[in-house]
């Protein structure tokens, strides 16, 4: 009796543990952090141009990842177009990367809140896979020499202005 | 003690098991869940536990002032004392 006992609490820690390790194995891919090499793209705008990352080297950019469903990203472009406005001629380029399937969605939004900087179309999530976005809307705050310096997730008003100090002190290190 | 040929099918069964186990807890580490950016169907207004916020919210009131509890939901009271 003893060994079927000992046998069936065997079986049951075995179970146990590969459950466990099975888990574990699920592990998540690593996002694209501060200090590293901000990931390339090229993608196309609404009229059929393309912007590549590569292209805007000694810019500081600014990429943001939204959506149409993104709630956040409804009070995140009128801040952007304030920002484009103040420092797009003190070198500062917005990338607002689309990531809605149906373009219709994207475009909806787009004219209750229209964007005067540039906005592309992933709908594929190629690049919000490369950059391992975190959340919906997350911005990426990179360096004239493509380095990202800063990774915001989400998007809050007070935020704003930790947010504009910091693209105002890459602008003014150049 | 037993003899060691009961506890043969016993073995079989648990290899079997465990086998079984593997295979399911295998199956879900493969299973890839929607990414933050493939969330657009989940915020769909059709995909929301609650089809009205307002009626949900209404409801929820009620709820914990009858049951003379609160919290848990986000919803608080109105200030007015009357929870």
């Amino acid at each position: 009796m003893t060994v079927v006992l000992l046998s069936s609490r065997r079986c049951a820690l075995a179970a146990l543990a590969l459950a466990l390790t099975a888990g574990a194995l699920a592990a998540n891919a690593t996002a694209a952090g501060t200090g590293e090499r901000a990931p390339a793209f090229s993608l196309p705008t609404a009229t059929g141009d393309s912007v590549a990352l590569s292209g805007l080297a000694g810019k500081v950019v600014y990429v943001d990842f939204w959506a149409s469903w993104c709630a956040p990203c409804r009070r995140s472009f009128p801040w952007m177009n304030e920002l484009h406005q103040r420092y797009a001629g003190r070198g500062l380029v917005i990338v607002a990367i689309n990531v809605d399937r149906s373009r219709v969605d994207a475009e909806r939004f787009l004219a209750q809140y229209p964007a005067a900087f540039g906005v592309v179309y992933d709908p594929a999530g190629a690049s919000p896979a490369a950059y391992a976005v975190p959340g919906m809307p997350t911005s990426y705050l990179i360096d004239p020499r493509g380095t990202i310096v800063h990774v915001e997730q989400g998007f809050g008003d007070d935020r704003k202005a930790a947010l504009e100090a910091r693209i105002r002190a890459l602008l003014g290190d150049r | 003690m037993p003899p060691a040929r009961a506890v043969l099918p016993l073995r079989r069964a648990c290899g079997a098991i465990v086998g079984a186990l593997a295979l399911a807890a295998a199956g879900c580490a493969s299973f890839q869940p929607p990414q933050p950016w493939e969330k657009g169907t989940l915020a769909r207004p059709e995909m929301q536990f609650d089809p009205d916020p307002l009626e949900a919210r209404i409801q929820q009131h009620i709820y914990t002032s009858k049951e003379a509890a609160t919290g848990g939901y986000g919803v608080g009271g109105g200030g007015c004392g009357c929870n």
